[in-house]
């Protein structure tokens, strides 16, 4: 058996094993892979998401487990310092020896520090991995707490240069960047879409400084103060990021002396071999056509070359030339470039349509004939980027108005272009390299049903995302085009999705099951699946309770209790943001005891009395409300719990009485229906004990008022809540609520959580935030009426059902007789009691 | 433990050969069910208001032995008059019994008649 090294557990590193792996031929050789990081390889793509949610894991390519799982021995945090070529060997900085039949280097690139007098003082990072945004955010944490205003400045207007100052505004530190040149993105951008950029970010807080060099950086005690330009151009700042470009990690190859260019990079022909043929460089180490580069793309395709190569299929080669173009985001600004962005008029002819005051910039080059795309670039607006750069891949032929391409649809634009009119060859995908295809095979051979199962069948829009919206057009044409329908429609008995019903109730004003389904539906009975969606959007439209209708709804709101396994139910009233007296602490223990309920405080925090037959259920709410409780609605698609510590009320850290807060959220959105629970949480301070930012809406105590997050949850997938407003005051936060809360009831899909729906929310959080607090839809005023309306409805449906015969008649286990179940049997449990276990 | 789901047994129209007087038709919701006691049977019956049909079966569902389909929601699947199982959403014919959307036994169904606005339950004894 053969053994492979490979040394660098980047994202190329990662490829490289992913596709050795998914080769039949990999079971002969042996995989070794080194890391000089402590964890398995990230997306450094996405580096500046760990500021939002700090969760390093997210981030990982594949979790640990996964290099076991696929035979891969992974060595992380350990060095490869030397490589013996005569006898085939490597020696790690543990001094541990290896050798190797072939040895992969994907050691990547470091940041390049320039130096610039006082480059050695604290306060100065680069950006690149996640310990270097580690020490960044300890070090502003500190800086800030000393000065609020604290600024911080990035050396570099580049692609990454950029990133980082998003990290560093991210931090609540004011951000700068410094360039060297003339522009912003010298690289990608020419100097009109450079202008157009620079406007747009500083409208949204960024200082941008051009034709700045660096003479030195100032500095007091060894912690920098500020960097001077000229003799009277200083910027103070207090902390500082490196962003002034790559230097890839050669050291390796040079001390074995593989050959290396004039300005570094280990030289590879179109088989990634080295001048080694056993020794292969793969990503930003690479220096192929006398060129390094630095895109994930390429990267990945090295990657493929080399795994092809040493198992033998030796045909794969690297392609002379090489696609650089590239689409991002940065700081929430589409900047994308293909092709030839900046042409020789001599070569072609460029359209240009910019608008400074929306911030948009499109330009595309033309051939001299007018019928070919040579490239591009787009600021602003890169929803045209995917048409556009699939035809100058594939030569397509274009509109003989080539403006048509780029203007707005308004102005004579049109949509040009149907993915479907791709030729199979086009790739779409080019972070796996996935073809239109095999998209459409997937979907044709009947191995994908649906988005979900290209996905997974083909990996297409796994890398950068930049192409998922092309893989979903193509997908449903696909499935069209096989005559199979695509909806997203609740169930057979409707062909419309929650949403439409939404509008549709709404506006036709209807108040029962059958009159929905008898004027909107496929002439069934409905069921288990449509009647709770239509009877929990008729609840948060009327302000139903779940009385109204109870036979459309499901099984716990039927019973207002939570339905256990062996048939019997739970009990939980509410006990706003936890807070109890005494007496009442008493009276549900008193209560519990009356009724031999199994008592226990719940995930969320509240007491659940358990065990209680449907007959008994009226008694124990009668007994709660004379003692001042009310439904909990545990068991409603509706507002659990507002989870709250206990803020400056007592704790000698609060910054705000979180408690009193929470609980006038809790007694707030309380009984509303909406697609799934929702849940809350208050904290006093930042050390966060409520978890806010494990729930729906989350609020954090700080100086000047509350930050608010949105759309976070623990279960099946957990995910952090996003910081939406800072700083904001009681009365704005409620505001922000109502309006986020009735947008996600009018428009989530059924039993979708608000973490579900705004991570698939077109435009993400920036589009909420202009909705929501710009009120760009002109809806905001709406939203809140709405819920207003709905607070204001708020019954406690206990109280109404024990008080209305009518209603009580389902509480009884047989219509013809007093008794109860027979069938139930209970086991002693740690002196309370439990259901027989099932057979 | 004896197993339950012995004691009931589809009875067919024909078979019957005793009609229990159960409780007035108003004593269940239109389009959903209540439980029969009958005996030492428990049995669900639903008033199917949209088909102006009857159906009666075995309140115990067959996947965990829970008395509990009667408080199940009624409905169709592709036009056969189904329940679903309030724990697991398992689907039930109320035709002939059979288990819908998995492969659990089918459940036990019993003939329905209306008299005088009382609700008759089919057996055969």
């Amino acid at each position: 058996m053969k053994t492979i090294l490979v040394v660098g557990n980047g994202m190329v590193g990662y490829k490289f094993c992913e596709k050795f792996v998914a080769k039949e031929e990999s079971k002969q050789f042996k995989l070794v892979v080194f890391g000089e990081e402590p964890r398995p390889a990230y997306d450094r793509v996405h580096l500046s998401e760990f500021f939002e949610n700090q969760d390093a894991k997210a981030l990982e390519m594949a979790p640990a487990e996964w290099y076991t799982e696929n035979g891969i021995e992974l060595i992380v945090d350990e060095r490869v310092a030397d490589i013996h070529r005569t006898n085939k060997t490597i020696t790690t900085a543990k001094n541990r020896e290896f050798s190797y039949d072939y040895l992969v280097l994907a050691t990547g690139s470091s940041a390049f520090v320039p130096p610039i007098k006082g480059v050695e003082k604290e306060g100065i990072f680069v950006y690149r991995t996640i310990e270097d945004l580690e020490g960044m955010l300890a070090y502003a944490a500190k800086i800030k707490a000393k000065n609020p205003n604290a600024k911080a400045a990035v050396l570099g207007g580049g692609l990454l240069g950029l990133e980082a100052g998003k990290a560093v505004m991210d931090m609540g530190l004011e951000p700068h960047i410094v360039e060297f040149a003339p522009k912003l993105m010298p690289r990608q951008l020419d100097s009109r879409s450079s202008q157009v950029l620079q406007l747009k970010l500083e409208s949204i807080g960024l200082n941008i400084h051009l034709s700045k060099a660096t003479n030195q950086i100032l500095g007091d005690d060894g912690y920098i103060t500020g960097m001077e330009f000229g003799e009277d151009d200083v910027l103070d700042v207090e902390m500082l990021v490196v962003s002034a470009g790559i230097r890839p990690r050669d050291e390796l190859g040079r001390s074995c002396g593989l050959e290396v260019g004039v300005r570094g990079g280990i030289v590879v022909d179109n088989k990634m071999q080295t001048s080694d043929s056993n020794i292969y460089a793969i990503g930003e180490i690479a220096l192929y056509n006398q060129m390094i580069y630095g895109l994930v793309a390429p990267g990945y395709d090295m990657a493929g070359v080399a795994v092809d190569q040493i198992i033998g299929l030796t045909e794969t080669l690297m392609p002379a030339e090489i696609d650089m173009s590239t689409k991002l985001k940065l700081i929430g600004v589409d900047v994308a470039s293909f092709g030839e962005p900046f042409m020789p008029a001599a070569k072609g002819h460029s359209i240009i349509f910019e608008n400074k005051t929306q911030h948009l910039y499109k330009r595309i080059n033309v051939s001299l004939d007018g019928k070919k795309l040579l490239g591009g670039i787009l600021v602003g607006d890169a929803s045209d980027y995917s048409m556009l750069h699939q035809i100058y891949l594939n030569g397509m032929p274009i509109p003989e108005d080539a403006s048509q391409l780029i203007l707005p649809a308004s102005e004579g634009g049109g949509s040009f272009g149907d993915v479907m009119d791709l030729p199979d060859g086009a790739q779409i995908c080019s972070c796996e390299n996935v073809t239109k295809g095999q998209i459409c095979g997937t979907i044709e051979s009947g191995e994908s049903k649906d988005l979900a199962d290209v996905v997974s069948c083909t990996k297409a829009g796994t890398g950068c995302g930049g192409c998922k919206p092309m893989v979903k057009d193509l997908t449903e044409a696909t499935l069209k085009s096989l005559g199979i329908e695509v909806k997203d429609s609740i169930c057979e008995h409707f062909d419309l999705n929650r949403q439409d019903l939404y509008k549709i109730i709404q506006v036709k004003g209807y108040n029962t099951f059958n009159e929905v389904l008898d004027n909107h539906g496929n002439g069934g009975h409905g069921c288990e699946l449509c009647k709770p969606v239509v009877a929990s959007l008729m609840a948060s439209i009327n302000a139903d309770t779940a009385n109204k209708e109870y036979a459309i709804q499901d099984s716990n709101d039927r019973f207002l209790a939570n339905i256990q396994r062996n048939g019997t139910y739970s009990v939980v009233p509410r006990v706003p943001g936890g807070e109890i007296t005494p007496d009442k602490l008493i009276a549900l223990g008193e209560i519990a005891k009356k009724y031999d309920l199994y008592t226990k405080v719940t995930g969320g925090v509240r007491i659940d009395l358990f065990g209680a037959t449907l007959n008994q259920l009226p008694l124990i709410w009668k007994d709660l409300i004379d003692h001042g409780f009310e439904s909990g609605h545990a068991y409603g698609k509706s507002l659990r719990t507002v989870k709250t510590c206990v803020g400056s009320t007592w704790c000698r850290y609060g910054m705000d009485e979180s408690v009193s807060f929470g609980i006038e959220l809790e007694n707030r959105y309380r009984g509303i229906r909406a697609p799934h629970k929702i849940k809350g949480g208050v904290s006093g301070c930042i050390r966060e004990c409520a978890e806010a930012r494990g729930k729906d809406f989350g609020l954090i105590a700080v100086e000047g008022g509350w930050n608010l997050y949105l759309g976070g949850n623990g279960g099946a997938t957990p995910r952090h809540a996003e910081l939406f407003a800072e700083q904001i005051d009681n009365a704005t936060v409620i505001k922000y609520i109502d309006r986020y809360l009735m947008l996600y009831m009018r428009t989530a899909k059924p039993l979708q959580r608000t973490a579900a729906w705004q991570e698939r929310l077109e435009g993400g959080l920036n589009y909420l935030k202009e909705v929501i607090i710009d009120d760009k839809l002109g809806i905001a005023e709406d939203l809140e009426n709405e819920m207003q309306t709905l607070v204001n409805k708020f019954e406690c449906e206990w109280t109404q059902a024990i008080n209305d015969p009518e209603m009580m008649k389902r509480f009884n286990h047989f219509v013809n007789s007093e008794e109860e179940d027979d069938n139930l049997v209970f086991v002693p449990l740690r002196e309370q009691k439990m259901p027989e276990k099932w057979v | 433990m004896t197993i339950i789901s012995d004691k009931y047994k589809t009875v067919k129209p024909e078979e019957v050969t005793v009609w229990f007087k159960a409780a007035p038709v108003t004593a269940f919701p239109k389009d959903g069910g209540a439980c029969v006691k009958y005996k030492d049977l428990q049995i669900a019956v639903f008033n199917f208001e949209r088909l102006n049909t009857w159906y009666a079966c075995q309140n115990l569902s067959p996947e965990k032995q829970e008395m509990v389909l009667s408080r199940g929601m009624i409905g169709d699947h592709k036009g056969i008059p189904m329940v679903a199982c309030p724990l697991h959403k398992k689907t039930f014919s109320l035709e002939n019994g059979e288990n819908l959307n998995s492969d659990l036994d089918p459940i036990a169904v019993y003939p329905i008649k209306i008299e005088d606005d009382f609700v008759y339950v089919g057996f055969s004894e």
